[in-house]
């Protein structure tokens, strides 16, 4: 099958494309993608999160023919270009020890990322909340909730009044 | 009607079509023509069937560009909602009106999940897990299934016929369900191992009905079916005429609330499984059921 789609920002066409493929295996396996990671392709872990026409999914539990026409956001197009060319949410999970094994990342940033934007100042149990669909067997969440106080601060202080 | 043709490029692989339309009536004619084509909304159901090799069907059937799915509103006074209303709309949109549902649909999975997984899903899978489903048996909420024949409408209760079984006919699609905004307090519970992303142990709804003197009350997790608590509703309504408690709104007794939790639990008919025990299941929601017909009175009380 033919899928043509937007993924971050670029006009993408894939052809072959298994019809009972997941978006994630597209992105990953189609468009040499592969900041999304694979782990347990039931929507346990949340490291394949995506967006997906501005909402924060997991790409394993789309069918990739759902996503035609559609626009898709991955990790890789979080980072903004600045300077190291990193996000602000990226910068503070390394600044903030939020990455070891840095599976589970992808998906953190994605889903902090998405937090942030709704919310600029989030309380622990809104970060709680929001993270709840991320799985990380590394860092105990303590790092990476301190990441994401850090990038709220800094995009709430560096964001116009 | 964009119709994805299937093709050989993967030869590992069983064929498989993509049925994809925008066009609600297409979609009927699709499936009356693909019987055996497995409907897909949000996919946090199928997609893991399929991840994991679990079934590979003939045809799948996109429901997610479907306009009229993703709608919902008033109708003769009650609420129509589509069958494609995701869970963080209904939070977002319907949670004054639905608030049993809507604190249903906040323990569901996770961000992403809600972002996808939908009502629709819910009743089309069938689970007795179904977080959504609970809350509309105790709204007597009613289905409406829909094929190139027409339209009818059904009871959840008689939709659901078993685990992962309802009625839904070859040729039908669910198109919406039909409920009464809440016309007092609701409260649903869950019993999880954590707090987010689990499946539910056991939960409980509860309604207050206040303009017909009346509480329903739901188990879910706890059957092959979700159950209505129909023992346990005519005790309390009748607890409720003695004590004169519509009238006074007077806290409910002790024994009341005691007598009500065993009536719940003995409506429940759970097994042993890998998420509990069928004995602590039981025990469970008889502590739920006195603590959310506590929450939803006091609510009541005070408002």
């Amino acid at each position: 099958m033919r899928l043509t789609l937007t993924v971050n920002g670029e006009h993408r066409e894939v052809d072959g494309v298994w019809e009972g493929a997941s978006l994630l295996y597209l992105l990953r396996e189609h468009l040499d993608l592969p900041g999304s990671k694979n782990a347990c392709e039931q929507g346990e872990c949340g490291s394949c999160s995506v967006y997906l026409d501005g909402d924060v999914v997991c790409s394993c539990l789309v069918l990739a023919a759902q996503a035609q026409g559609r626009d898709v956001v991955t990790v890789e197009g979080i980072a903004n270009g600045d300077g190291d060319g990193l996000h602000e949410v990226q910068r503070a999970f390394v600044e903030a020890g939020g990455v070891q094994c840095g599976f589970c990342t992808p998906g953190l940033i994605v889903a902090s990322h998405d937090l942030l934007r709704r919310n600029p100042r989030p309380s622990d149990p809104e970060i709680r909340e929001a993270l709840a669909g991320n799985l990380c067997r590394c860092t105990g969440y303590e790092k990476i909730l301190e990441a994401v106080r850090l990038a709220g601060e800094r995009l709430a202080a560096a964001a116009p009044r | 009607m964009c119709r994805l043709p299937a093709t050989a490029a993967v030869s590992e692989t069983t064929e498989m079509e993509v049925l994809q339309t925008d066009s609600w009536r297409e979609a009927l004619e699709l499936k009356a023509a693909h019987p055996d084509a497995v409907p897909i909304a949000g996919g946090t159901d199928l997609m893991v069937e399929l991840n994991f090799d679990r079934i590979r069907p003939r045809a799948i059937l996109d429901l997610t560009r479907i306009p009229e799915l993703t709608d919902w509103g008033p109708e003769n006074g009650r609420l129509r909602v589509g069958a494609g209303v995701t869970y963080s709309r209904l939070i977002a949109e319907l949670g004054d009106r639905l608030p049993g549902l809507a604190i249903a649909a906040r323990t569901v999975g996770s961000p992403q999940i809600r972002n996808r997984g939908t009502v629709g899903g819910n009743l089309g899978t069938s689970s007795p897990a179904g977080d959504g489903l609970p809350p509309l048996f105790a709204s007597d909420a009613e289905v409406e299934l829909a094929s190139t024949a027409g339209t009818r409408r059904i009871g959840v209760g008689e939709f659901v016929t078993g685990p992962k079984h309802n009625c839904l006919a070859d040729d039908e699609l669910i198109a919406a369900f039909h409920i009464a905004p809440a016309g007092g307090p609701q409260q649903f519970a869950k019993i999880g191992t954590r707090n987010a992303m689990v499946i539910a142990v056991c939960s409980l709804a509860l309604s207050i009905w206040p303009s017909r003197q009346g509480v329903a009350a739901c188990v879910g997790s706890a059957g092959p079916t979700p159950i209505r608590c129909s023992e346990a509703e005519r005790f309390i309504a009748g607890v409720f005429d003695e004590h004169d408690l519509w009238r006074t709104r007077a806290p409910i007794p002790d024994a009341a609330l005691t007598s009500f939790g065993e009536l719940v639990e003995r409506a429940a008919r759970p097994i042993d499984d890998v998420r509990g025990t069928a004995r602590y299941r039981h025990h469970a929601l008889g502590v739920l059921a006195r603590r959310t017909l506590t929450w939803a009175w006091e609510a009541y009380r005070c408002a």
